[in-house]
């Protein structure tokens, strides 16, 4: 039982949302956009969260959008990981989205969601860093786009009152050869000790992780090593591994030397399928 | 809009049956099964979304009843473990032992009753994927994919 009353609302438009936020927060009651609920509803639970209003976007047309346009594929911000990986539209999105908690979980954790949570994981968020998404959000200015790498800075940077309405990837991406390699300490259903997800654009690879660090990590001087044909696979590895030593995550699931040994045999075992043309690989 | 301010009394449709249960916006659909419909085959558990054992039927797909809000499933189908009497399934949890103490044994049958409903020939590895969503602590794990073979006749 949650132990605490608040209010349900459920627009069935953008700017109903938005106004409705505006109002609810002037009235104090500190609303909060409600997905799937399943973060908010654990930490009510429990006291480690508090609001007086929900606003449930899952009525919002724009917010359920899963299609393309021209060259762009929309993602509605309350799209489940379920139907993400069932739509088949991004694999890349689609196979990360899978290894997410669990099945039935995946009919609830949104897309929206899990780039906005509080825990340190979010790897639905990596095929948009890797993809160079554009966030559209809506707030009392009106609808406003943002390139992720501009909002969402280790968690998703949204100003106060703006909802996170959907994100949009170009086509290129979507098809471009990629890689999902998610280890766990031990259970196949569990946060990452890292998940690593990679594509090939413009004969180049571009990588992110997820558990590496205490946020999802996407960082180009990273991929500018791992692409430099100058060296050989094990001394991009190498580099790579010795670049990112300041940011490795120590704790229950892994120390940081061993996430070290990790993620640099997972990136040589990248570069090779690469090396070896056994594009797309997913593991 | 639809706005749910304070407590109210809730039409819900559950197991083919048009109910009344008194709601606060703020309550989760377990406790409303549970503790205004009497309904308790579905099991308060880690209450976290991790265990299962609160799974019921949404609209026909599986849900831990735990992390839902009852305001959330007005107007739609609910179905609880008390709404599935009868089904091969069940025969087949005890045809097949596939329990020991119990307490999970209704949110597994949710999801193999889901599941045999929407693919009636799934793989092993659909019935793997499904049934990694529950948790059986007495580890009756080979006997529950055992019931869920015998039941949609693999």
């Amino acid at each position: 039982m949650i132990p605490f009353d608040f209010e349900y609302y459920r627009p069935e438009s953008v700017e109903e949302a938005v106004r409705l936020y505006q109002e609810l927060e002037t009235a104090g009651k500190a609303p909060v956009w409600y997905g799937g609920g399943s973060e908010l509803i654990s930490m009510a639970r429990v006291g480690n969260r508090r609001f007086g209003a929900v606003i449930d976007i899952k009525s919002i047309p724009e917010c359920r959008t899963l299609g393309f346009d021209g060259e762009r594929l929309n993602l509605g911000a309350a799209l489940t990981l379920d139907e993400l990986s069932a739509s088949h539209k991004f694999p890349l999105l689609g196979q990360t989205a899978a290894r997410i908690a669990d099945h039935t979980i995946q009919r609830r954790i949104t897309l929206g969601g899990n780039l906005a949570s509080t825990i340190i994981y979010r790897e639905a968020v990596l095929p948009l860093l890797l993809s160079d998404a554009e966030l559209t959000t809506a707030g009392p200015g009106g609808l406003k786009k943002y390139a992720i790498r501009d909002i969402f800075r280790e968690r998703l940077q949204l100003p106060k009152g703006e909802l996170l309405v959907s994100a949009a990837v170009a086509r290129e991406f979507i098809e471009a050869p990629y890689f999902h390699i998610k280890k766990t300490k031990n259970e196949k259903i569990d946060y990452p000790l890292i998940t690593t997800d990679a594509l090939i654009a413009g004969g180049n690879l571009r990588i992110a992780f997820s558990g590496l660090a205490a946020y999802p990590l996407r960082d180009v001087a990273v991929e500018s090593i791992l692409n430099d044909q100058r060296l050989s696979l094990e001394e991009r590895a190498e580099h790579a591994a010795q670049f990112l030593s300041g940011v490795y995550l120590d704790d229950m699931n892994g120390s940081s030397s061993y996430r070290r040994f990790v993620l640099k045999n997972t990136v040589v075992n990248i570069l090779e399928s690469i090396k070896d043309a056994e594009m797309p690989c997913i593991r | 809009m639809y706005t749910l301010k304070d407590k109210t009394i809730a039409a819900l449709r559950v197991n083919g049956l048009e109910r009344e249960a008194v709601i606060r916006p703020g309550d989760i659909l377990l406790d409303t099964l549970r503790d205004g419909l009497g309904l308790t085959g579905a099991k308060p558990g880690c209450l976290n979304g991790d265990c299962g054992a609160c799974t019921v039927l949404v609209d026909g797909l599986p849900v831990k009843s735990c992390l839902m809000l009852t305001a959330e499933v007005i107007g739609h189908e609910i179905t609880t473990v008390e709404g599935i009497l009868n089904t091969p399934i069940q025969q087949a949890f005890i045809d097949m032992f596939a329990f020991q103490c119990g307490y999970c044994t209704s949110g597994f049958l949710m999801v193999c009753y889901a599941l045999s409903q929407l693919n009636p020939k799934p793989s092993d590895a659909d019935i793997d994927h499904w049934l990694e969503s529950n948790i059986c602590r007495c580890t009756s794990y080979e006997e529950i994919g055992n019931a869920i073979r015998a039941a949609i006749g693999t």
